[in-house]
């Protein structure tokens, strides 16, 4: 499978006749370094396929992209099926193995993350099925001997002259014999004659997400499947020293007890017993050398180094020295500290793994394909080719499902090698929210000094914390010492300042991070429009205004957000006593989003009433998932800021399930009113790029309100506040 | 052995008393639609309904639920209320992951089988213990209110 699938290097798409008839088309990508689609050969038994039309007209989407609430099965179905001219009653969609075919354009990996998918595929299936329409039409023209202009497709029925019309499953076959066209000459539609691009399409996997028949990983049932639940280290570091099973194995139901690189893993009939098992083990673990991990001597840690100057250095522009330096300048300084996050998704981890001597299955639900399959063939000791990924709907992914490391697949593989039987390892939400793989904890050091005219002469930025991508596959995007989530949304600030410094202090801790929704700009950007929010202030100009003035032409699209959030916030309008709006504006992801929180306080807390949201991605795909994952981005977002946070004492972390990790609800979450920016480019990010802007507008709306700043998160932190 | 009724089919189960109905469900009878979220009774993505009334199944010991009407998400569209929240969830593309979903809809189900017309408050009261990380709160809200106004009919 790792063989060239392109020899001509040009690429092209090339059809081939399904296992059991009707036409079956193969897309790839001759370089994975490419950043455009193109299509090449594919292997005619069908594991390459993206596109497959049966001989009943149903058509099937070779789903390449784990769907996690973003709704990414419902975009991707609307780009193939807007030039396939399908019907979308007759579309399906069929979960991908694991394949180089389906890897990102970009990336030598198959994964779903960084808000790429439709932006990835957009040319790519679109041109899949304009090809696979063309050779439905020419089937049909060659079958009536017309000419191919006169035929024309529409919902799933080629139409021709004099009336007749034939089905796509009754030409399926005759376009399979016909050579695939090649991609350069394929006319994709332009945006005014799209159909199904731009409409609110509804989810295509709803009515199995409203009777419970949709299975998630934990919905996975194998004969003979046990279950098995892990204790885990609870400290960092520390290491299995003893253990005694008899207790456990007393349990009704447990079968086993089986110690594995991850923990102690008590297998049982049920996850009941699996979990009473454990309780009942009694486990004596070794705690490391040294001082026990605590996250507030991490801070007073990340607070010094704040304040000294790194050489790493992500963006230098002008003399931010002498600027800062600068007597008569208007000086400013902050502080902004954000702690560890959980990405706490409602389902809890969990993998089915099925040993065989001469195969594996893996039943998961998973953001990150290939690299699980290669880490359960190590596991495993089995070639990658025997290996197989079934991946499941995602009960939220938020980034957890994404690791590299394929932490969760690892220990159910190892498991299910070592019991020779299918087991199902659940983790339990304890294990969940310990289980590291957190947000990373950061400190941000702010300096401005403001010129005559109020607008920031020098902005300086220090950056603190752990690097998300440093000793994992992605290694090679950490260029001069400098990850580049680590400082996105910082060094790519929109506003015009002569003299700006970015720069990086990478820390090293105990504690494993990984990307959680929005990665780096869910710091950088509380910092950031924190902090103009601050300047703003300082200059004596509304927040707004501030804003829109430093933005020059080469970021209209600022510009665009920023005027229709004015106008759609009612910026400027009066509020209800009491009341306060915020505003913060970032780009992340390829798309800009701007948002206006309006805030009271209920007992001395922070109470947000509505979010006016604004995004500027591109072509807007489905209005209806954009606006959804605008409200899914702030409400992720809010809890986050309200209350989230992972702290760590003696080693331990001290957040167990969600009254200790609150998560927002129903009576707190706030009306969110999401507005698209009308635009022809090409679509970018949509479901990260809706939470960077939350904190920070909210805290501006606290300090609005109460002329106090935050630049603490989570806010439960500041305790009670009082309104000026 | 021990013997449920659920979704008004009788099954008998041989399990540890102390074992939750949550994994009597979903481990013993395969009905994987009612989902465990935190063990703890503090998500409600377990909630099923006990005589009518929505109940974490992840902390109800299987014995307590003898001899009582157990209705799941598997059997909830059999029911008027039920019925009706399902069709507004699809009108109002209410679920994101999904995730959470049995557990919301069957919160609402009860709620609207006592109470056919809740205001915001009563909808406050009876979901604020069903937790989403995908934030579809406004959506939920919208189609609890929608399936109220529509009834047993096609939302």
């Amino acid at each position: 499978m790792s063989a060239p699938l392109d020899a001509s290097r040009r690429g092209f798409l090339k059809a081939a006749a399904g296992v059991s008839g009707g036409l079956v088309l193969g897309l790839t990508l001759p370089s994975a370094a490419r950043r455009s689609w193109a299509a090449a050969p594919m292997a005619p038994d069908a594991i390459n396929a993206f596109v497959k039309v049966d001989r009943s007209g149903t058509v099937t989407l070779v789903m390449h992209k784990s769907e996690m609430g973003q709704g990414v099965y419902t975009g991707l179905v609307q780009l193939l099926a807007e030039e396939l001219e399908a019907d979308l009653e007759h579309v399906r969609v069929e979960t991908a193995p694991v394949a180089a075919v389906y890897n990102h354009p970009q990336f030598p990996l198959q994964f779903t993350g960084g808000s790429m998918s439709i932006s990835s595929s957009w040319t790519g299936l679109r041109q899949a099925g304009a090809a696979a329409r063309t050779m439905l039409v020419q089937a049909a023209a060659r079958r009536w001997n017309v000419p191919v202009e006169e035929c024309r497709a529409e919902r799933s029925v080629v139409h021709g002259p004099g009336g007749r019309h034939a089905g796509f499953g009754e030409l399926a076959d005759d376009a399979a014999a016909l050579p695939a066209p090649d991609p350069k000459s394929l006319r994709l539609k332009a945006p005014q004659e799209f159909t199904l691009i731009g409409k609110p399409i509804k989810r295509v996997e709803v009515r199995e997400k409203v009777d419970g028949s949709g299975r998630f990983g934990l919905d996975v049932r194998l004969p003979g499947m046990l279950r098995a639940v892990l204790a885990r280290p609870p400290t960092l570091g520390c290491s299995l020293k003893s253990m005694k099973q008899p207790a456990a194995l007393a349990v009704r139901g447990v079968v086993g007890v089986i110690e594995l690189d991850a923990g102690v893993a008590v297998v049982a009939q049920n996850t009941h017993a699996a979990r009473k098992g454990r309780d009942a083990l009694a486990v004596e673990w070794q705690a490391p050398a040294g001082a026990p991990f605590d996250t507030e001597a991490l801070r007073a840690q990340y607070r010094s180094l704040a304040e000294q100057e790194s050489q790493v250095v992500a963006r230098n522009d002008g003399d931010v020295r002498t600027a800062l330096a600068d007597s008569a300048a208007r000086r400013l300084e902050a502080l902004y500290e954000l702690p560890y996050l959980a990405h706490a998704p409602m389902e809890p981890l969990n993998c089915v793994a099925d040993w065989r001597a001469d195969r594996l299955d893996v039943y998961t639900g998973t953001q990150m394909q290939s690299p699980d399959r290669a880490a359960a063939a190590e596991v495993a000791g089995l070639p990658p080719e025997k290996v197989f990924i079934h991946t499941m709907l995602l009960g939220g992914g938020f980034g957890r499902r994404a690791n590299p490391g394929a932490d969760f697949v690892r220990e159910a593989v190892e498991l299910s090698r070592k019991l020779g039987k299918p087991v199902q390892v659940v983790w339990t939400r304890e294990d969940d929210l310990h289980g590291g793989w957190y947000r990373p904890q950061w400190t941000n050091r702010l300096r401005a000094a403001l010129g005559a005219d109020g607008k920031p002469a020098g902005w300086y930025h220090t950056v603190v914390g752990q690097s998300i991508m440093t000793g994992t596959l992605m290694q090679g995007m950490v260029q001069k010492g400098i990850d580049p989530v680590s400082v996105e949304g910082a060094a790519d600030l929109p506003y015009a300042v002569p003299n700006l410094r970015v720069d990086l202090h990478t820390t090293t801790a105990p504690v494993k991070v990984l990307w959680w929704r929005s990665v780096g700009h869910s710091n950088t950007a509380f910092a950031v429009e924190s902090f103009i929010d601050e300047c703003a202030a300082a200059a004596g100009t509304d927040p707004l205004d501030y804003r829109r003035s430093l933005l020059t032409d080469k970021h209209p699209r600022h510009r665009a957000v920023l005027e229709m959030l004015a106008q759609k916030s009612g910026w400027g309008t009066p509020l209800p006593a009491g009341r306060a709006r915020g505003l913060a504006l970032h780009e992340s992801f390829g798309s800009v989003v701007g948002e206006v929180a309006e805030v009271s306080m209920e007992n001395g807390l922070p109470r947000v009433h509505r979010v006016v949201a604004v995004i500027d991605c591109g072509i807007a795909v489905n209005p209806q998932m954009i606006a959804a994952q605008l409200e899914s981005a702030v409400n992720y977002g809010l809890s986050a800021a309200l209350y989230g946070e992972i702290t760590f004492a003696n080693g331990r972390a001290q957040q167990s399930n969600f009254d200790g990790y609150p998560v927002l609800r129903i009576h707190e979450a706030p009306v969110v009113e999401a507005h698209v920016v009308p635009s022809a480019a090409d679509p970018s990010g949509v479901g990260e790029p809706g939470l960077p802007p939350i904190a920070p507008a909210v805290a501006n709306a606290i300090f609005a309100l109460t002329r106090q700043r935050v630049r603490r998160l989570p806010m439960i932190r500041a305790g009670r506040f009082s309104v000026a | 052995m021990q013997k449920l009724d659920i979704n008004g089919k009788v099954h008998q189960v041989d399990v540890d008393p102390d074992t939750p109905l949550l994994w009597v469900l979903r481990d013993v009878l395969d009905m994987t639609g009612t989902k465990f979220g935190c063990g703890a009774a503090l998500c409600g993505a377990c909630t099923v309904h006990l005589d009518g009334v929505a109940t974490r199944s992840c902390t109800l010991p299987v014995t307590a639920a003898v001899g009582r009407r157990i209705t799941t998400i598997e059997g909830v569209g059999a029911t008027r209320a039920g019925r009706a929240v399902q069709a507004a969830w699809i009108a109002e593309d209410v679920p994101q992951c999904g995730y959470c979903q049995s557990g919301q809809i069957m919160a609402a189900t009860a709620l609207l089988a006592k109470n056919p017309k809740p205001s915001d408050a009563d909808i406050d009261g009876a979901m604020s213990g069903n937790l989403c990380r995908c934030g579809i709160y406004s959506r939920i809200r919208a189609a609890v209110h929608r399936a109220a106004e529509h009834g047993g009919e096609s939302a």
